[in-house]
């Protein structure tokens, strides 16, 4: 039987946009993260992707209460998290860890690497006496493959890779149920990729840990994860197990980031189709009506898309979730896509103004063949 | 002849008190007119420096010694002074960088840079070149380029920005346009979009391109030819489709084998190559993959593993190369 160890329930995170001398005027929010419902199984790894700014970061803090949520909640193996005081958080935190993406800058430069690992334990009282303690470290340090005599040198002193490592003991060195890793592979080099990869399943298998994947790398998040959510502005408008995802992607900004990911393999990049989305990603600060993937959904219908937000809904027989009202007419081939018009999305301080009149190419209409 | 033919290509910094960085050694490849070569390796191979050499663009100063030739028709793009460097760049020969807004002025509008360019290089002025100049940033996709002109850099989107610099390097028809990771830093959505916009200018006009990436897909999805790249050498070379169907060099193989593939079936494990790229062995004495590479022989080290010209212009640097050709029992 699977059990569910985290349980988010409609989590909400909206920040406030300051504005006036004093940043004292709130003229608006950013939806960060608007609406999101999902459980992690235990053992199990659940992967989050989606483009820069769509959440996904977020997300992963709300969950483990380090930015507090505007609504929602999150239930950890059976204790609700949003509501306990702040001395039982602080004790649960053991069981919750986080990775980062650049290890560099979530390393304390001034800190070898024994420090950086005793912090921990010493904070939660863990460990015992020293020997205990040494005890425990040089066995993290052990499982993430780094020498011994890394515990006398500092940070610096390690390639990206190592590094990497170093945050990865940290987190197991308390010996927690749920990882929360953030893009623990985007800085490296692809061939490092693959060896930190390798090891977080390593440690999965053999501690039996709970992950929760961030990253923007699809084929990444696809390897790694039992099940795949995928976020556009806020929100998920899919999840599925991997494997599904991968073959049936039912959503159209799920078929059009799948198609757009290269292969490494010029027979499958000749052959397949592409989706090309019109314009930029809109602003959270400003989301677009109804499904906020109208403004660049190759198979909008009017006015439906543009007036209702779609929530998630099971298709199928199975767990297969998506967040698009005409999912199965679009896959049946009754609806076709058609070209889109770009929007202008103004990033830095100019407004959004009139819409462009790009035409963007779309090669291709109907599912990605990857 | 071909367009562009680089000839043992080095490049080294030397800095008092500190060792001397041979960050190009020996780097040979060529580009043929309106062929797209993919320069493909991971950080601190080369790349940039390859690109910034051939541009005329490493800092003058003591200490930074370049090496080699990198004929350019009858010019030698490494030995020609600045004068003619600065003719030959923006008109011949264009760069695009992974972020475009280092090369952007941020204090002038998009538009204003944009004429410059066809002012400079083509003698347009006024009307004329305001003219041209909404036409370019229609080209590259940007929406409602009238507008667009008069805004500055940060009033951009990353990818509107590339765009841009997208439409200053093609202003002027260049023969060859190199590209360093020109969509490392945008969303992959957006990569796809500019790297269509990639492939349509070179189709539709001919120019050669250069595509220096980190990423193994984009070099599948878009290039003729193929140099990968390690320890400031090219260790592999060839066709496209050779390179990725019978890759010889084990750092080749290595690094298709390292990333995960949307199309793997799940549960395979990824075969990560051991150690990091600081373990390199200086290639005067020997391979420098070989600290790293399983197929390492006693062969390997002593001195550098020369270039092998395998059929159809492959060619490794690998006294151990791999074989996927399947032996046919007699
Ligand atoms: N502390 C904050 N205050 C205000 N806005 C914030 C804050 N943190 C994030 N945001 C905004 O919330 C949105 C989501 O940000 P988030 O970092 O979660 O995205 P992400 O999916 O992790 O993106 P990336 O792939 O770039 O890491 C963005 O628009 C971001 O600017
Ligand atoms: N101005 C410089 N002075 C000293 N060393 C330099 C300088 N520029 C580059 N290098 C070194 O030369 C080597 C090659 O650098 P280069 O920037 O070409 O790598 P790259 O392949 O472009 O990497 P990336 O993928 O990270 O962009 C590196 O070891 C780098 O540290
Ligand atoms: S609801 Fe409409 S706009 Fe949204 S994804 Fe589905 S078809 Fe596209
Ligand atoms: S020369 Fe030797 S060490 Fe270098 S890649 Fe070939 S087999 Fe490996
Ligand atoms: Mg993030
Ligand atoms: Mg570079």
């Amino acid at each position: 039987m699977t059990e569910t160890l985290v349980e988010v329930d409609d989590l909400k995170v909206h920040f406030p946009i300051k504005r006036g001398v004093f940043l004292d005027r709130v003229v608006g929010h950013v939806k960060a993260v608007d609406g999101v419902d999902l459980r992690i199984n235990k053992g199990e790894t659940y992967g989050l992707v989606g483009e820069s700014g769509c959440g996904k970061s977020t997300l992963g803090r709300a969950l483990l209460q380090l930015t507090p949520p505007t609504g929602g909640r999150v239930n950890f193996d059976g204790t609700e998290l949003t509501t306990l005081p702040a001395k039982q958080l602080r004790s649960m935190r053991r069981r919750m860890q986080m990775i980062f993406q650049d290890p560099m800058s979530s390393l304390d430069p001034r800190q070898n690497v024994e420090s950086i690992l005793t912090e921990g334990l010493q904070a939660h009282g863990l460990g015992g006496d020293r020997t205990e303690r040494r005890k425990i470290i040089a066995k993290s340090l052990d499982a993430v493959g780094l020498p011994q005599w890394a515990l006398s040198r500092y940070p610096h002193e390690f390639s990206g890779g190592q590094r990497q490592r170093i945050g990865i003991a940290r987190a197991v060195v308390l010996n927690p149920d749920l990882i929360v890793a953030d893009e623990p592979v985007s800085a490296l080099d692809v061939s490092i990729q693959a060896q930190v990869i390798n090891l977080l399943e390593d440690l999965q298998e053999e501690l039996g840990l709970t992950y929760l994947v961030i990253a923007h790398d699809l084929a990444v998040v696809k390897h790694i994860s039992d099940t795949v959510g995928v976020m556009y502005l806020g929100a998920l408008v899919e999840e599925a197990s991997s494997d599904d995802l991968y073959r049936q992607p039912l959503h159209p900004y799920t078929r059009a980031l799948m198609s757009a990911v290269p292969v490494p393999d010029p027979e499958i990049e000749d052959r397949r189709e592409r989706i090309l989305l019109a314009g930029d990603l809109p602003s959270p600060a400003n989301p677009p009506t109804g499904c906020r993937f109208h403004t660049r959904c190759p198979w909008a219908q009017p006015t439906r898309c543009r007036d209702e937000r779609p929530g998630l809904r099971i298709i199928g027989t199975g767990t297969h979730r998506v967040a698009c009202h005409w999912a199965e007419q679009i896959e049946s081939g009754e609806i076709r896509s058609h070209a889109v018009k770009a929007e202008l999305i103004a990033d830095g301080a100019g407004a959004r103004d009139a819409h462009g009149a790009l035409e963007t190419a779309l090669e291709t209409p109907g599912g990605p063949v990857v | 002849m071909p367009l562009l033919d680089v000839k043992d290509l080095s490049v080294t910094f030397a800095r008092r008190g500190q060792r001397t960085v041979r960050a190009v050694d020996g780097v040979s490849f060529s580009v043929e007119a309106g062929e797209v070569v993919g320069l493909v390796g991971e950080s601190g191979c080369g790349k940039s420096v390859t690109s910034l050499a051939l541009m005329g663009l490493l800092p003058k100063q003591r200490g930074v010694t370049i090496g080699g030739s990198a004929m350019f028709g009858d010019t030698d793009l490494l030995k020609t002074d600045e004068r003619t460097m600065r003719d030959i760049r923006g008109r011949d020969v264009a760069m695009i960088f992974q972020d475009p807004l280092s090369s952007l002025n941020p204090v002038i509008p998009i538009g204003i840079q944009v004429t410059e360019v066809l002012t400079r290089h083509r003698g347009l002025t006024g009307a004329k070149a305001t003219a041209e100049a909404t036409d370019l940033l229609n080209r590259v996709g940007i929406p409602d380029p009238t507008r667009r002109l008069k805004e500055y850099p940060h009033q951009l989107s990353g990818g509107m920005r590339q765009r841009a610099l997208i439409a200053m390097a093609v202003a002027c028809a260049p023969k060859l346009l190199i590209a360093d990771e020109p969509t490392t830093a945008l969303d992959v959505t957006i990569q796809a979009q500019i790297l269509e916009l990639l492939r349509g200018l070179v189709r539709d006009s001919g120019t050669a391109l250069v595509m220096i990436t980190h990423d193994l897909g984009v070099v599948a999805g878009m290039c003729d030819t193929v140099n990968v790249l390690y320890a400031g050498r090219v260790v592999e070379s060839a066709r496209r489709k050779p390179l990725f169907a019978d890759p010889r060099h084990p750092y080749t193989t290595g690094l298709l084998g390292s990333v995960p593939r949307l199309d793997a079936g799940k549960g395979e494990r990824l075969h990560a190559i051991r150690g990091s790229v600081r373990d390199v062995l200086p290639w005067p004495d020997g391979c420098a993959f070989a600290p790293r590479c399983d197929r390492r022989v006693d062969a390997c080290v002593g001195e550098p593993p020369a270039l092998v010209e395998g059929v159809h212009r492959h060619a490794y640097r690998c006294v151990n190369p791999e074989s996927r050709t399947v032996e046919v029992p007699s």
